[in-house]
């Protein structure tokens, strides 16, 4: 009864996504203050129902209801608990369910915060918010029903994904999600506005903040997904270029370049056509991003399971909701026009090469991502585009892209007088260059990547850092400096010093970062860095659901002992699948990484060891990417009318 | 971003996304996972392996010379092996062709309990423990199946599990082609 009951939530949500799209964008083009009401009560409407279809699978996977076919096909008796709430999106189904509930989330956050908005822009805001919801609704109900029985019911499930049974599991999703899916704010005001034909600086700034916390989250969670498969697949890389992960990175590098010309179309009025084409591309590439996970087009480490029919159905709507828009915004374009003009040499001029910058290495992940799909489609053969590829083109825009973020703020507005930088700059500059040089200079093994992406981030932290000492140089009330400094300005500079801080991690560890396999017999050990492990043994560890050997591994410094690793490999007993548990010594300094690996005869074991010098650098960095965004998403100051600019 | 820039710009934009979109349609009619193997019209690689449960000599890859043969790569750890199984049983059964398999990366013991608790369709069975033919033969998932003429050629690659589809439109035409 449950199921069905979420199977009829379901199919209210699409009927209320109906009346919410005819309702919002019928009222507001005719000003209708009686339909206009209306469109409130279609958002809480659709909002409960997808909540209730969302309670009614998670229901029928923590009872593991196997009459369920989805419930049978990803879940297990043995299952524990927290794995069976995670279990409702560790499929196509759930995941498409939590999709929609996060749309309807972000959906029903928008109508809140708009109570206060003008009535004719509010409905059609959520009147496009209820076309998307249509699309995706009805994805569920026709292509991807996660409520649909099994018959005759299985005695039991066929288990989860090992893979997935991990806390990870419980974050990556959801914040993912949340970014991804709240990239369709920005686009819906950018539709409404295009509709109406009014793209002003209540536009730009009314967008800025719902992109800033999409980004966040967005960051966070390929962050998170990054932080997962460092640990989980046991390789220790941290970053694949796989066509999943790409598809989640090019709407981030899109999010970024918009929430930055966002800032400009707020402050300077400029920008206006170029910060709505990144708004309409963001989502554009987030419905995308979904076409290539859920279609398989391309392989991918991420094997789920695809199907072309919903391939078709997501390309349909794509084309409808992308297509739409662009078409909107080349026809609406002129009406609109540019904005204030400006100079190349000006924080405007910096600020737009470097969203340009952006915007081609979105493009490049793109082509990247698709061209092996594209020669087949042609007809001129298989290949598979490897990292090579994606460091060789996305390296240098990523240098280029933080060369120009230190000068870019300090520059005046429209036109800077051109003159010598000054000697602060210069100072600066020049320090960088010799910082990055000693290091790439005494460490032996440095490349001249290694030497670039130090000098670039000493450059930034630097720069940083002086603008930093010229704000605290200003006379000003403490309550001010305060403010100033948890708002949206102390927001881009931790934002900026993340930046720093990740490509250090990322520079460091891809040059100094070591390993080896070998092979251990009991009581041999092996150096890493400046410790020793030592294979003191295997003893058998039985879980929950799964059967592992688990081996003892002491850390020595000086004869003493640090702490013990115990790096496993477990056989899931649903499914009969082997899995590496990796075992990690962590320190912001490095990382002691171990893998266990197949038993070689005579006691002896494979092991694949690690030494990662500064690796947890790269998600501290996101990190605090994520907390500069938020913090210049809730500055309450950017409410009023807008001054200066992040 | 002057005047004049923006009416051709974002028509632009519309252009090439209708272009990426055909592109896309094309792409959802191929599958990412079929890759030609270098090997398909060459001689099989010769190799000798031992045979599963058998103390005998190591048998040759030129054994079958002269006849249509099926090299099925498997390993009782692998889940599509178990999904395939039935339909090379259904294979054997019907005396179309010799199959023979290649035990990739296993444990012995495990792959004997496997299939006696499957049943075998097996002519023979070699085992590569170290995965060193399997190299020789560039296989990189199992399972994979290879069909072989009467001249040791390989004439067709395929990677993942068999279905019954695979059998009738792709072994069989194969083999009647000798017939003819």
């Amino acid at each position: 009864m449950i199921a069905e009951l979420g199977h009829l939530a379901l199919a209210v949500a699409l009927a209320a996504s109906v009346a919410l799209a005819l309702l919002g964008l019928g009222g507001g083009a005719w000003q209708q203050a009686g339909v206009m009401r209306q469109v409130s009560n279609m958002v809480a409407l659709q909002m409960a129902a997808v909540t209730l279809a969302f309670g009614a699978l998670t229901w029928a996977f923590v009872a593991t209801d196997f009459s369920v076919a989805l419930v049978a096909g990803y879940a297990h008796s043995a299952l524990p608990m927290t794995y069976r709430f995670t279990a409702v999106w560790g499929n196509h189904e759930g995941s498409m369910l939590l999709w929609v509930w996060v749309l309807a989330g972000w959906t029903s956050a928008l109508a809140w915060r708009m109570r206060g908005a003008d009535a004719a822009q509010r409905a059609r805001v959520l009147g496009v918010m209820g076309l998307i919801g249509i699309g995706f609704l009805a994805f569920l109900l026709f292509t991807s029903n996660p409520f649909l029985r099994a018959w005759p019911v299985p005695a039991d499930g066929q288990g989860m994904n090992p893979l997935l049974q991990d806390p990870g599991m419980i974050w990556h999703p959801p914040l993912l999600y949340m970014g991804y899916v709240g990239l369709v704010v920005a686009f819906a005001y950018t539709v409404a506005g295009l509709l109406q034909g009014r793209l002003d600086a209540a536009w730009a700034r009314a967008i800025r903040p719902w992109t800033l916390v999409a980004w966040a989250f967005l960051t966070v969670g390929i962050a998170l997904g990054s932080f997962w498969a460092y640990y989980e697949l046991g390789w220790g890389g941290w970053w694949f270029w796989d066509p999943v992960e790409n598809a989640s990175f090019m709407p981030w590098l899109v999010a970024t370049a918009l929430l930055h010309s966002a800032a400009m179309a707020d402050a300077r009025g400029s920008f206006r056509l170029w910060t709505a084409l990144l708004a309409l591309l963001g989502f554009a590439l987030a419905l995308l991003g979904t076409f290539i996970v859920r279609s398989g087009v391309l392989s991918s480490v991420h094997a789920f399971a695809s199907d072309p029919g919903r391939g078709l159905f997501i390309l349909l709507f794509l084309v409808l909701v992308v297509g739409g828009a662009l078409a909107l915004y080349a026809w609406r374009a002129p009406a609109v026009g540019a904005g204030a003009s400006f100079q190349g040499w000006s924080r405007e001029g910096l600020l737009f090469g470097q969203t340009l910058l952006l915007m081609v290495a979105a493009a490049s992940v793109l082509l990247g991502t698709l061209y092996p799909m594209l020669l087949d489609a042609l007809g001129l053969g298989k290949l598979s585009v490897g990292p090579p590829y994606f460091e060789a083109v996305f390296a240098p825009l990523m240098l280029l892209v933080m060369a120009l973020m230190v000068p870019g703020p300090v520059l005046a507005w429209r036109r800077a007088v051109w003159a010598w930088p000054s000697r602060g700059w210069l100072g600066a500059a020049a320090l960088a260059l010799a910082l990055a040089s000693a290091v790439a200079w005494w460490v032996p093994g440095a490349s001249w990547a290694t030497w670039a992406g130090l000098a670039m981030a000493a450059w930034v932290v630097l720069g940083v850092a002086r603008h930093v000492l010229q704000w605290l140089s200003q006379p000003l009330p403490r309550a001010v400096r305060w403010r100033t400094l948890r708002g949206a300005k102390g927001g881009m500079w931790l934002a900026h010093l993340g930046v720093a801080v990740f490509a250090i991690g990322v520079a460091v560890v891809s040059t100094w970062g070591h390993e080896q396999d070998l092979r251990l017999r009991p009581g041999e050990e092996m150096a890493v860095g400046d410790v020793r492990l030592r294979f003191d043994g295997i003893t058998m560890a039985p879980g929950p659901n799964y059967f592992a050997i688990r081996a003892s591994l002491p850390m020595l410094k000086n004869g003493q002992t640090l702490t013990t690793l115990h790096p496993e490999r477990r056989l899931y007993l649903a499914n009969g699948q082997t899995m590496t548990e990796v075992a990690i010594d962590r320190s912001l300094w490095r990382d002691v990484y171990v893998a266990l690996g197949e038993s070689v005869g005579n006691d002896a074991f494979a092991f694949r060891v690690h030494h990662k010098p500064l690796v947890n650098w790269i998600w501290l960095g996101c990190l605090m990417m994520a907390l500069g965004g938020l913090m210049a998403a809730v500055d309450r100051r950017r409410v009023g009318p807008a001054e200066g600019a992040a | 971003m002057t005047q004049g820039r923006t009416r051709l710009g974002p028509w632009l934009a519309l252009a090439v996304f209708a272009l990426l979109s055909v592109a896309l349609a094309l792409g959802l009619k191929l599958n990412p996972r079929e890759v030609p193997s270098p090997l398909v019209g060459k001689p099989l690689p010769s190799f000798a392996l031992p045979a599963l449960g058998a103390a005998s000599a190591p048998i040759s890859s030129q054994q079958w010379r002269g006849q249509w043969w099926v090299l099925n790569v498997w390993a009782s750890w692998c889940t599509p092996c178990a999904v395939e199984h039935p339909v090379l049983l259904q294979l054997a059964q019907s005396q179309r062709v010799t199959l023979v398999g290649l035990n990739y990366k296993d444990a012995t013991p495990a792959a004997q309990t496997w299939l006696a608790q499957r049943g075998n369709p097996y002519q023979t069975v070699w085992v590569d423990t170290q995965g060193s033919v399997g190299l020789d033969l560039g296989v990189y998932g199992v399972p994979e199946t290879y069909i072989i003429d009467p001249q040791g050629r390989v004439r067709h690659k395929h990677t993942g599990a068999v279905t019954p589809q695979w059998v009738q439109s792709t072994l069989l035409p194969l083999l009647e082609t000798s017939r003819g």
